[in-house]
Parts: C-alpha cells; structure tokens; sequence
C-alpha cells in the first residue's frame, strides 16, 4: 500500500460529480426495496431473495466494481498519466495492489454496504440471509475488482469487455444456459452467502468449497497478471 | 556524475523499426537528441527512461539497465511529452504528491524548491486543469526536479512554449547542465537545439545520423545548396550575373513578387559571392534572405552525406 497512490486514486475515481452520479446506482436499489416494503403486505421471502440475487448481487455489484476496478487504473493508462507512478522508485505491485484496494473500498461503499441495507430492508426477519447476502457482496467485490483491475491493464476496452462479461456471460447466457452459471463470479460469491445463510432459501449453482476456490483463484491470478503486465508496459509515444 | 550508454540498440514494433542500431553516449551537460518527427527519438527518450525494452542491445544508467529497474528512478527526472496529469490536482498538490513518491523526507519543503525553480508559485494553487501548456510543461518540470535527479530527460519539452517561457526554460536547462547533471532534451527544431545544446545527437528515420559539436552539424548542414529570395534595384540583370558566375547553379524570375529565387551551390561560397557579384554589376540589393526549407530536406541531406 501506499497513501499518495490511494489517495491520487481515490481522487480521481470518486470526484464529487462523479460520487453522485454512482450513487444513483445503489440509490435505486434501495428505493425498489423500500417501495416493495411499504406496497407489498406479507411479502414472501421468495420476492426479497429474488429481488437481492438479481438486482443487487447480480447487476449493482458487478455494474460498480466494473467502474471502479477499470476506472482506479484504466483511465491513467489510457491518457498516460500513470507514467508519474512508474517513474518512480516504487515496486509495480505496491501500485496493483494499492489501486485494488481503493476498487474493493469503493466497492464495499456503493455495493456491498447497499446490498446488505437492501437485504435488511427486504429480509430484515432473517439474520442468516442478511449476513449470507452482506459476506457473498463482499467476496463478489474482491474477485470482480481484481478481474475488472486486470482489464483495465490488458486492454484498452477494458469496460466494453467487462460490460460483456457481465451482461453476456453472467445475466444472458449463465440466465439461459445452467452450465454457464458454473463459471460465473455472482455464482460463486453466492456459494459462500448460501453457506452463511444455512437455510437453503439463497442457492447457487456451485458448492461453497469449489466457488471459495474460483474466487480466490481469479482474485489471485488478476491481480498477478495485472502486476506482471503493469511491470512491462510499455508507454506508447505521440509521435 | 552519470552517463546514459546506449549499445547497439535496435527497436522495432511489429514490421516497423523505430530505433535501428543506435550507439550514443550521453553525458554532464546539455545534450540536444535532434531529428524529424517519427525519427525515433520518442524511442529512444523511452527506452533510456526504462519505459521500453530495446529489442536488441543495452540501454544502461551508470552501468544498469534502466528497463524494469524502478531504483533507475530516484536518479532520473522525467518530462514526458503527454499533456496529461492529474488534472483534478493543485500544481502543488501534484509536485507534492511526486515528491511523496520518490519517498522525500520533506515533501513540502522540495516541492516549494521545484516550484520555485521553474517560477510557479503564482499559479501553484490553482487546478491543473486550468493550466496553460507552457504551465503544464513547467509543472512537469518541477515534478520532474523535486528529488534533484542527475539525469534530466524532456521529451520535446518546447513544444507548445512562448518563447519567454522557452527562454526560461531554456535558461533552467543550462544551470541544471552547468551543475553536472545529464540533461537530454529531443526536438525537431534545429534552432532551439542550437540554443541550448553543446552537444547534439541527431536521429533520423531510425538511425543514428550524427553526432558532436553543435558547430560541426551546423556545418554539415549549411555545407549544401541552398536557396535564397533576392530582391534587388535590377533583378533580371542580377539572374543574369548571377546564372554567370560558379557560385549559383540556378536562377528563377518571379515577376510577380518581383523576385529572384536563387538556386546556390554551398552556403558560404555563395554569401561571400553575391555582393561582389552585385557591386560589379551595379545593382543594388534589397533583400537576401535564405528560404526556409523543410528540416526534413536538412536530415535527407545529413544522411546522404555519411
């Protein structure tokens, strides 16, 4: 870690403008789950689990860390100005691993706090749910903030890739095609929040053990790739 | 004291050579890279800053490689040609910040000395991105010198500069060669190389084109034809003395503009030619002046001529 890095990153992902604008996203969430409290009387567990699995887990968590973890390194890539950050005495992976850190916070401040305020909202009887849904947002933010950090190295597309990833992969083909869930980052966190919760109304398409794996093995390798790549960028001249 | 040594370094990007078997040694003082846009001095700035491999050869800073060897940095400054900071920060602000990150003790204290070494105090406080370019390459600079590197290297560093603000930098440039260090500096402009720089390296299409005394590669350069816009009290009877004697080897009327365009065999020959040519005709000159040619004709002329 280090502070003048998290804090130049800090900075330049969280502006004031742009806070605002990312916080509409959880904002909603947390209007539907109060909405659906106040008009639906009774409301089943079912509707809250499926509102929290979708709504939060799948689309607001992925959505925040794709900006986030592109955006803590991507955008100085791409106008050169990560150049003040090699040209220094600083080992590559005291960057990767600072600007991961700022993602994940990020992350855990307009997604997984969110989430877990959703699930109170929605499911507030249960305590198991709650916490399965807070723990499975938390280690969802880790591995996505590391895949999403990476791309933001490798490619220039890094959000456009991302958007696939999430979109594509993850809601329309892991939505249609079962075996696709299997490889999906949402289903694996949700491993570890079905676990948590105990009481078989969370579900994921794999068993905890193997989803803790994946998701540790894709934070792992993201963040080793992305050090690796960052220690041989090379900065392209205008001319 | 530190010497940048660059060894039989080739670079090329897919099918394109950048960089074709460079050798140069760079030395205390001010050393000028001089060359055409895309001759490969971005390159070359880029591999002795460690942020390029050479795809052949060595690029060392005393003795090290300078690719993937971040400790290269707490002896080296650089001032990228890129416009962009971090814009949403304070010029101090972004000094400090570098400051921090070569891990300076006194961050404040040497970013104030920065500052006030490239004359930025009046506008320290403002955001970068309310910077003018000139401001922004001295915010660079400062940014640059906060951790008092022995080598200094400046990608196109004029670029953008209005020719106070280029005096002055100009002017830091000669103190901080004047204290030993290495400072290097590309441009493709051969009159502010000639300003600042003793010594000039000159990069064209890839290769190394020359290399000494900013005296010797003027001379190089003017050792050639050159073309003059004369005007005169009696142009066609100068065309025709001139067309006449050796030091001219092609004369053109414009009636228009009713001048000559004078084709001349070598730079000297030729001035030291055209008033006796003049005076034994008994015309009258009113203007001489050399036409400015496309550096890229000088380089072409360089090259040939090794």
């Amino acid at each position: 870690m280090n502070r003048t890095i998290a804090r130049l990153t800090l900075r330049g992902l969280l502006s004031p403008r742009r806070l605002m604008l990312l916080a509409l996203i959880p904002l909603v969430l947390l209007g539907v789950a109060v909405l659906l409290r106040l008009l639906v009387t009774d409301m089943p567990v079912d509707l809250g689990v499926g509102v929290v699995s979708s709504l939060a887990i799948g689309t607001m968590l992925p959505l925040v860390a794709l900006i986030c973890g592109t955006g803590a390194i991507a955008t100085e890539i791409d106008d050169g100005a990560i150049v003040y950050l090699l040209a220094k005495p600083i080992p590559r992976a005291t960057i990767v691993i600072t600007k991961y850190v700022v993602a994940v916070g990020a992350t855990i401040l307009l997604a997984v706090i969110p989430t877990a305020l959703a699930s109170v909202i929605l499911l507030g009887a249960d305590a198991g749910l709650v916490a399965g849904y807070g723990v499975a947002a938390l280690v969802g933010a880790l591995a996505y903030c590391a895949l999403f950090l990476l791309l933001g190295v490798v490619t220039k597309q890094a959000v456009v890739a991302g958007l696939l990833y999430v979109l594509l992969w993850e809601s329309l083909i892991g939505g249609a095609v079962p075996g696709a869930q299997a490889l999906s980052i949402q289903q694996w966190a949700l491993s570890i929040g079905a676990k948590i919760s105990g009481d078989g109304l969370l579900s994921a398409a794999v068993k905890m053990p193997v989803g803790a794996a994946l998701l540790v093995a894709v934070a792992g390798f993201g963040l080793y790739f992305a050090i690796n790549r960052l220690r041989s960028l090379t900065i392209a001249g205008d001319s | 004291m530190t010497v940048i040594q660059v060894d039989h370094v080739s670079r090329w990007f897919g099918n394109v050579v950048a960089v074709n078997d460079v050798t140069m040694t760079i030395g205390p003082g001010v050393t000028g890279l001089l060359g055409p846009n895309g001759a490969g001095k971005s390159t070359l700035l880029h591999m002795m800053g460690g942020f390029l491999s050479p795809s052949t050869g060595t690029v060392t800073l005393d003795g090290a490689p300078t690719w993937r060897n971040q400790e290269i940095y707490r002896h080296i400054g650089l001032v990228p040609e890129r416009e962009s900071m971090y814009d949403f920060l304070t010029g101090r602000e972004f000094v400090v910040a570098n400051a921090e990150l070569f891990g300076l003790a006194t961050p404040g204290a040497d970013a104030q000395v920065a500052i006030d070494t490239v004359e930025m105090e009046y506008a320290a406080d403002r955001r970068i991105a309310t910077y003018s370019k000139g401001m922004r390459q001295r915010i660079k600079m400062a940014s640059a010198l906060v951790h008092q590197p022995s080598v200094l290297l400046l990608d196109e560093p004029f670029n953008g500069m209005d020719p106070r603000q280029r005096m002055q930098l100009m002017d830091l440039l000669r103190k901080m060669g004047a204290e030993g260090r290495t400072v290097l500096f590309s441009s493709h402009i051969l009159e502010e190389v000639e300003q600042l720089a003793h010594h000039i390296e000159v990069m064209v299409a890839g290769r190394h084109a020359a290399s000494g005394d900013y005296r010797q590669i003027r001379r190089l350069m003017v050792d050639r034809p050159h073309k003059y816009t004369v005007r005169t009290s009696d142009n066609r009877a100068l065309a025709a003395a001139l067309i006449a004697d050796a030091s001219t080897s092609g004369v053109e009327f414009d009636p228009r503009e009713d001048v000559l365009h004078v084709q001349a065999v070598d730079f000297v020959g030729f001035t030291r030619r055209l008033p006796k040519v003049a005076r034994e005709a008994g015309i009258r000159l009113f203007e001489v002046s050399p036409t400015d040619e496309s550096l890229e004709s000088v380089f072409t002329y360089l090259v040939g001529a090794r």
